[in-house]
């Protein structure tokens, strides 16, 4: 099969029978393996690595921090890229899965907060500065809440979804922004990356980058924190649908009658 | 059992359980909410058909 039949191929998925079908079918496994690598990379990391350096103990937050910025991030870009598919092929489904990730994005976004503050304080002096990178994640998450109560707001949700695709392509700007913000205004307190850098990986740059020790066991969490967002976009996509079929069979019960 | 984690116990002990409850509170209220959607879809396709 060619990758243009390949790609096309998915398009079935945008009925919503065969969707949820599909995810039925596939939702244990990812429950399963999230869970296991969550598992095992949590308690890999919290006691089986050793305190570093500079950072002691709090070096164990990496294991939580990291992952749900990353997914905090990529969550939106999902919903950026359903949201496009909504506006440019009027798929239900695919609305009503950025709908469904959403409230993930949100609990990401606050985590990533919430951790980068506890980390902060021992290690900057403080739980929070207007620094670059940590402002921009700041408005994503208000971009996160404005998305939410913008689809509670509308009642018609062919409407809310038209109006909840514009917000999400305005406020891919700031997505973008969480992730390079470091590199873009080159200040503030936040570190540039020490993870995912191509050049650290291959050792063509000669900046500090996290230790294997941490690396593993860190990306084990990240593989677990990717399949806990896939499973629960999948479930929660699945209930948007049902919801969505329980507003329209009670709409033709009232016209009926 | 728990590491040694030294002076910073607060710091990393509050960071995991913030963020171990949030996650826990996320997949629940999701499983809860998809749970009544579900129950609800049923109950009204089963009324609908017994009403032609």
């Amino acid at each position: 099969m060619s990758i243009a039949a390949k790609a096309n191929a998915l398009w079935k998925y945008a009925n919503p029978r065969k969707f949820l079908a599909t995810s039925e079918r596939v939702l244990p496994f990812f429950w399963l393996t999230s869970a296991s690598c969550l598992v095992a990379g949590l308690v890999w990391g919290f006691f089986f690595t050793p305190d570093d350096y500079k950072q002691g103990s709090t070096v164990k937050i990496i294991y939580l921090h990291v992952p749900a910025a990353l997914m905090a991030i990529n969550c939106w870009l999902m919903m950026l890229a359903t949201s496009l598919v909504w506006l440019v092929r009027r798929h239900h489904v695919s609305a009503l899965a950025a709908r469904a990730a959403a409230p993930v994005g949100i609990v990401m976004t606050l985590i990533a907060l919430a951790t980068g503050a506890i980390w902060g304080q021992p290690m900057w002096g403080t739980w929070w500065a207007w620094d670059p990178r940590l402002t921009s994640f700041l408005i994503l998450f208000l971009f996160y809440l404005g998305y939410v109560a913008l689809w509670e707001a509308i009642e018609d949700p062919d409407t809310a979804a038209d109006l909840t695709s514009v917000l999400c392509l305005v406020g891919s700007v700031f997505a973008i922004l969480s992730r390079y913000a470091v590199n873009f205004w080159n200040q503030g307190l936040h570190q540039g990356a020490s993870v995912m850098r191509a050049g650290a990986v291959t050792g063509t740059d000669t900046e500090e980058k996290v230790s294997n020790i941490y690396f593993y066991p860190l990306l084990l969490c990240i593989v677990g924190f990717v399949l806990l967002f896939i499973a629960l976009v999948l479930y929660r996509t699945g209930t948007e649908i049902r919801a969505r079929r329980i507003k329209a069979l009670l709409t033709r019960e009232r016209v009926n009658g | 059992m728990i590491p040694d984690l030294g002076k910073y116990a607060d710091t990393v002990l509050s960071a995991y359980a913030a963020s171990i409850v949030l996650l826990i509170a996320l997949v629940l209220f999701s499983v809860i909410r998809g749970r009544k959607v579900r129950a609800e879809m049923e109950k009204l396709e089963q009324r609908m058909s017994r009403h032609g």
